[in-house]
């Protein structure tokens, strides 16, 4: 069995009385994509927000690379390689989707900017950022403003970040939601290469991509990891299909 | 060019002429009140890296514009009286010379920048504004109640401090010095906003969330900016105080802090020349209006309110439209 690269131990989070992750246990595997799945308000968010470090777990241990991050914020964890994309874009969006790019291709040196560093010039961060644009389709809208991209694009923009990071995991939180057919189809395709390069921990409600690309699925229902398993074992799972697949016929 | 390039460029033409031209119509006072404005413009052009580039509201820039101005105060005074400022454990003492004052005047505001920043960075929004403001305060009380540089009164010198090759006694030439300094300080400022340093910083204003998620803490990007717009302001208070070869606690007060803003707001949030233009305004009202009425803030007041309603962009978003990006 290959290493887990990003790995969960026992994650449980209370919102008050809801328990939006309870002793939640999950690996990321090198060359996997695991997609994670489950209802509306079942907590996916919340735990990749506690992955990513952007969420303090009630309890429980976050693992990247085989180190304890638990006590690390989410900047580092970021520079140890957690790329990480939002259900709801979070860019700079008075920024061109070039800077965007850029800025993230400047984290990844993972050294602090300083006031008196040169200008940037047409070096290195700009061609890491324009490669990752075309890579996404997003190479014809580099000098437009984030702002005015569709949610679709900007959430093809938001991988195009993650890319410039080169993470060690991606972890992405409905990257396929808003994306017509066929730019759905393309990030498919570019998911399902980009694989071998980092494993993925996808959170994806478009069931046919869920099908198609995940090596393992792991199913969350009510903040609790209910089975886990490649694709055939999932969609034979008596309780998932009461749980979840069931519901949606 | 951009139209805020010709614009930009058409006032630096005119900070070149006006004075010049106000000398050749034997009109010395248009040239102190240029200088004045020149001076008060690069207080805004600091405070324009924190609140313009990385949005941060400070209210207590004062701070850092009076620490500028009582470090030019102290050592003149010093140097003045022939008495060093400290004998044990080494000998330190006063001086006329600009140069070594501007940098005592960049490093102390820009140290009282890092310290006051360390800690109100840790907050955000209003909270930062009072925090800053309760700092600025702070400084304006211990510079009343501090009775060996003259308390409430101030502290006079009897002639402007000395830059070598520059004769500052005679307006016109000083003007230039101020000038430079000026010009100096837009370099940075523009060389940082190509930065990758001011990418990072104007995308954590927009959102940290995304710095953060790229591996950079919005937190050390902010508190190097709030650090340089400190030191900048500071020097702008250095330059203040010899204008006027005076230095008080007014210097320190909020009310002088709200002015910098001021100059920023009605020049334009995050142009380049906005503290320039602003500042500008600024002064020519009060020479103006200020001869009209002793209420002249009534005027600038109201002004200020058809900006922020009516023009964001301040003067250079009036003249140059919204801000073109790319
Ligand atoms: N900050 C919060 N405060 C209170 N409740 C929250 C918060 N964030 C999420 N929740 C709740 O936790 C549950 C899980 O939410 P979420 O993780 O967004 O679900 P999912 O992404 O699976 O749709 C929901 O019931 C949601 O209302
Ligand atoms: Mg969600």
């Amino acid at each position: 069995m290959a290493e887990a690269i990003l790995s969960a131990r026992g994650l449980t989070k209370r919102f008050g009385a809801l328990e939006a992750s309870r002793d939640v246990s999950l690996d990321l595997r090198a060359g996997e994509i695991h997609a994670l799945i489950g209802p509306n308000g079942a907590g996916k968010s919340t735990l990749i927000a506690q992955l990513a470090g952007s969420l303090r777990p009630d309890a429980g241990e976050v693992r990247l690379a085989g180190r304890d991050v638990s006590a690390l914020g989410v900047a580092a964890r970021a520079r140890l390689g957690l790329g990480r994309t939002f259900q709801v874009s979070a860019l700079a969006m008075e920024d061109t989707v070039l800077q965007n790019a850029i800025l993230g291709a400047l984290g990844a040196r993972g050294r602090a900017p300083s006031p008196f560093g040169r200008a940037l010039a047409r070096g290195r961060l700009r061609d890491t950022a324009e490669a990752a644009l075309a890579r996404v389709g997003l190479g014809e809208c580099a000098g437009q403003r984030a702002g005015s991209l569709s949610h679709g694009q900007r959430r093809l923009l938001e991988i195009a970040v993650a890319l410039t990071l080169a993470p060690r995991v991606f972890v992405m939180d409905e990257p396929m939601a808003g994306l017509d057919g066929e730019a759905a189809l393309s990030l498919r395709a570019l998911l399902d290469g980009l694989r071998h390069e980092a494993p993925i921990l996808l959170v994806e409600h478009d069931m046919d991509a869920v099908f198609a690309l995940a090596d393992r699925i792991s199913v969350l229902v009510e903040g609790a990891i209910i089975a886990t398993g490649t694709v055939a074992e999932i969609r034979a799972d008596p309780a998932v299909r009461r749980a979840y697949l069931g519901e949606e016929g | 060019m951009s139209r805020e390039g010709w614009f930009n460029l058409a006032l630096a033409g005119l900070l070149v002429a006006f004075p010049l031209a106000a000398q050749a119509m034997d009109e010395p006072f248009l040239v102190t009140l240029a200088t004045r404005a020149v001076i008060l413009a690069l207080a805004g052009v600091g405070l324009n890296l924190a609140l313009g580039l990385g949005g941060l509201v400070s209210l207590g820039h004062a701070a850092f514009f009076g620490i500028g101005g009582y470090a030019m105060g102290i050592l003149a005074s010093h140097a003045q009286g022939y008495t060093p400022l400290a004998e044990w454990p080494l000998l330190i003492e006063g001086t006329k010379s600009m140069p070594v004052i501007w940098l005592v005047a960049v490093a102390t505001s820009g140290l009282a920048a890092l310290a006051i920043g360390a800690l109100s960075l840790r907050t955000s929004g209003v909270y930062f504004i009072m925090i800053t403001l309760a700092f600025g305060q702070m400084f304006f009380y211990f510079a009343i109640s501090w009775p060996a540089y003259g308390g409430e009164d101030g502290l006079s010198i009897y002639v402007r401090n000395g830059f070598p090759g520059v004769n500052t006694l005679v307006p016109l030439p000083f003007y230039g010095l101020c000038l430079a300094v000026l010009a100096l300080a837009l370099m940075l400022c523009w060389q940082i906003a190509r930065s990758p340093f001011g990418l990072a910083l104007n995308a954590a204003r927009q959102s940290a969330k995304r710095a953060e998620t790229v591996g950079l803490s919005p937190y050390r990007l902010r508190l190097a900016a709030f650090t340089l717009s400190g030191a900048i302001t500071g020097l702008a208070g250095a330059l203040h105080a010899d204008l006027n070869r005076f230095v008080s606690p007014a210097m320190l007060s909020w009310q002088t802090s709200g002015e910098i803003i001021v100059f920023v707001i009605l020049g334009g949030t995050a142009r380049l020349f906005g503290p320039v233009a602003g500042a500008g305004v600024f002064v020519a009202l009060e020479h103006l209006l200020g001869e009209l009425s002793d209420f002249w803030h009534i005027w600038l007041g109201l002004l200020l309110l058809a900006v922020v309603l009516f023009a964001r962009g301040g003067v250079v978003g009036l003249v140059c439209g919204e801000r073109r990006h790319g």
